[in-house]
């Protein structure tokens, strides 16, 4: 499908969608509500059929943290980007897309250990890397200071 | 340092502890030529200077002809663990408890920079342990990212001598040992 | 006797859990696998990552663009030089350079010799998991030529950085063309040796046919891409569906197999190392003159949004994502990794099958533990 018609169709499931054109991948930004609907019916329709998760990215914006999804289709050989984002920082709560791609089961845990965000229907969520023990808080915010450990340059 | 100096006794002596005794120094000799011509190895990597071990250990660079000449799974039966590669926080304890499950006496070569003081990961990281002797106390530092195979032969070379100093008089204190 | 003095205190049906630790033998690395055992069967697995974080993901938003080539050497340090061309193309479409045709043909033939050398250590420790030890040296003594001539020209034996954003760090040496042909020449007649030692062994093909089996839906789903992908019939080859620098030019197959088990794993990779072969030479006598590196400023700033490349590793898909802020640093850099992804299909393959299959199954996966927790 062109971009044209995945954009169409986005803004027809999910209408407070915003699409941003970049030189490579088109962006769509979701509201964290619709985006576990947009997701399975992106992967269910027959003629967009996005079945192949290839990267799932945390990422701390200053005010909010959002979480990109790159897809793509093994069938059309096409690939779009979702984006969300939640403006709590506190406690951070976003939908888990682990029944539609198995492969987001490790990457949201990786997310949870970095940023913080926790997913709701996540089969197994505790974190992946770290030691609970030895570092505490979560590294990757762009908040993160810890004196014993980081030597700073 | 020079070949000379390498294998000249006399300098060793200058680093022995305990001073000669007649009857005990041909029973030293004999015990540490054993002990220093049979290390048998933990089978321990963690990143990148592992591979280097491994290939230290095959054809090219045979290492079974300086006396390793089996790596054994089990702490017990090691005599030295060749730390290769990064130690981080989450591995500290294991290491330690490997550490301490092994028999005396025994040795730890640090291979590689990130086991001798943190390596490229020095700097900004939140959990690299910078350098393994914070955990364990370490006989051979072995720089090098990675150090080529004959560094690691070198270091190994370097254990041997090392050992060739002990007495059966003083059992061997890691701890005064290890700087 | 009545029913309960029968057991004798054992309850026979209880499954146990046991713990094959960081520090193993075979399992490549330091991971710990939990597994819970019926007997001799294998009812789940659990994978602990995390016992070589390094935070290098962290350690880069620090770091300008040609510093960061040091660190990707790290990341999958058998295939050293793919990681790094990973970062160099991302930059350079960012910046929207053109590099000379001369480094593109130099990068494919040092990226496919990388994977020469990588299949062929995953050959080694196949090979010495499943007790056959002589895999290792023949292995090994055929790598020992490759990284010779990464040496000559790269300074490097393993950890290469030779890539650099805009092209290389320096020409190739003289003897680089003549040493590579040396090399296929002498490969040719040894690859059918190792067929010989290891494919036909009835031995290995009882411990690898029908074990460890994963259909094409849960491959992708799972995103098991490179290798491991394509014994399950997932056409996942990176340079065919997305081709980058001279791949698009060049003619090779890629190899699939339907039946998703672990001979058909081992299958894809040997011949994986003939295609590399094939590759090789179509390029070593063609490349062109010219520079080694395109023309570019002291201090490399990205322009502002985000940039995704994917190149296709010795073990799968190899993604970076770059989100710019204008600045020299990149504001967040994350790595795809595809032994992540592989390693999280484990307990679907090795459920239901007894607990040395595992060791065969780890070993058909091909991770590298660094490249899981980065």
């Amino acid at each position: 499908m062109e971009n044209s018609q995945l954009k169409e169709r986005i803004l027809s499931l999910v209408p407070e969608a915003e699409i941003v054109e970049t030189k490579q991948y088109f962006n769509a930004i979701i509201p964290k509500e619709k985006l576990h609907f947009l997701a399975k019916n992106l992967r269910e329709a027959g003629d967009t059929s996005f079945d192949y998760l290839f990267c799932l990215t945390g990422l701390d914006l200053m005010d909010s943290l959002m979480v990109v999804y790159h897809i793509e289709s093994t069938k059309y050989h096409h690939c779009i980007v979702l984006k969300t984002s939640t403006t709590d920082r506190n406690n951070p709560v976003l939908d888990s897309v682990t029944d539609i791609w198995h492969t987001a089961d490790y990457h949201e845990r990786e997310v949870f250990d970095f940023f913080g965000i926790k997913f709701n229907n996540h089969p197994d969520m505790r974190r992946l890397f770290l030691d609970e023990t030895r570092i505490e808080g979560f590294p990757f915010r762009k908040d993160y200071v810890d004196e014993i450990n980081i030597v700073e340059r | 340092m020079k070949e000379e100096d390498f294998r000249d006794s006399e300098t060793l002596d200058i680093f022995k502890k305990s001073g000669g005794n007649i009857l005990l120094t041909t029973v030293d000799s004999l015990i540490n030529w054993g002990r220093s011509n049979s290390i048998w190895p933990l089978t321990f990597a963690t990143s990148c200077c592992g591979i280097e071990m491994m290939a230290c250990g095959a054809s090219r660079h045979d290492f079974s002809r300086f006396g390793i000449e089996v790596y054994r799974a089990s702490p017990r039966q090691a005599d030295v663990i060749v730390v290769a590669g990064t130690i981080v926080h989450k591995m500290a304890p294991v290491l330690k408890r490997l550490y301490d499950q092994m028999s005396e006496p025994k040795y730890v070569i640090a291979m590689g920079a990130c086991a001798v003081s943190g390596g490229p990961f020095f700097y900004n990281s939140y959990s690299v342990i910078k350098g393994v002797d914070q955990i364990i106390p370490v006989d051979v530092y072995v720089p090098g990212c990675p150090p080529r195979p004959e560094a690691l032969l070198y270091g190994v070379m370097q254990l041997q001598r090392k050992i060739k100093l002990e007495s059966i008089r003083e059992p061997r204190n890691p701890l005064k040992d290890c700087l | 006797m009545t029913e309960e003095n029968k057991n004798s205190g054992l309850d026979r049906d209880e499954e146990y859990i046991i713990n094959i630790g960081p520090q193993h033998p075979s399992t490549h690395g330091v991971l710990r696998l939990v597994v819970s055992l019926k007997g001799e069967i294998v009812k789940s697995v659990e994978p602990h990552c995390g016992y070589i974080h390094r935070g290098i993901e962290k350690m880069c938003e620090k770091l300008t663009y040609p510093q960061i080539i040091h660190l990707t050497d790290r990341l999958d340090y058998l295939s050293a030089h793919i990681n790094n061309e990973a970062v160099c193309l991302c930059v350079e479409k960012a910046l929207e350079i053109e590099v000379p045709e001369r480094v593109k043909y130099i990068r494919a033939i040092l990226s496919e010799l990388t994977r020469i050398q990588s299949h062929e250590l995953w050959w080694c420790s196949f090979g010495m998991d499943m007790g056959a030890t002589t895999c290792y040296f023949y292995g090994l003594r055929d790598r020992e030529m490759v990284l010779d001539i990464f040496e000559e020209t790269c300074g490097g034996r393993m950890i290469v950085s030779y890539n650099t954003p805009g092209g290389l760090m320096n020409d190739i040496h003289p003897n680089f063309q003549k040493r590579v042909k040396e090399f296929l020449k002498h490969f040719r007649k040894k690859l059918p040796e190792y067929d010989q030692l290891l494919t036909g062994n009835v031995i290995m093909q009882e411990r690898t046919k029908n074990v460890g089996i994963i259909s094409r839906e849960d491959a992708i789903s799972y995103g098991v891409t490179g290798p491991s992908g394509r014994g399950s019939g997932f056409s996942c080859d990176v340079r065919k569906h997305h081709p980058y620098g001279i791949y698009d030019k060049v003619d090779f197959v890629e190899p699939l197999y339907k039946t998703g088990d672990t001979f058909a794993r081992y299958k894809v990779r040997m011949d994986e190392m003939w295609e590399s072969m094939k590759i090789i030479e179509q390029l070593i006598d063609n490349i062109p003159e010219g520079d080694y590196c395109a023309k570019m400023k002291p201090v490399i700033k990205l322009p502002e949004g985000e940039y995704y490349q994917r190149v296709e590793a010795a073990r799968g898909e190899l993604g970076v994502y770059i989100n710019s802020r204008g600045d020299k640093y990149p504001y967040r850099l994350k790595l795809r990794s595809p032994n992540l992804s592989n390693l999280s299909a484990l307990n679907v393959l090795a459920s239901g099958f007894k607990i040395a299959d595992l060791i065969a199954i780890g070993g058909s996966l091909d991770y590298v533990i660094p490249d899981i927790d980065r």
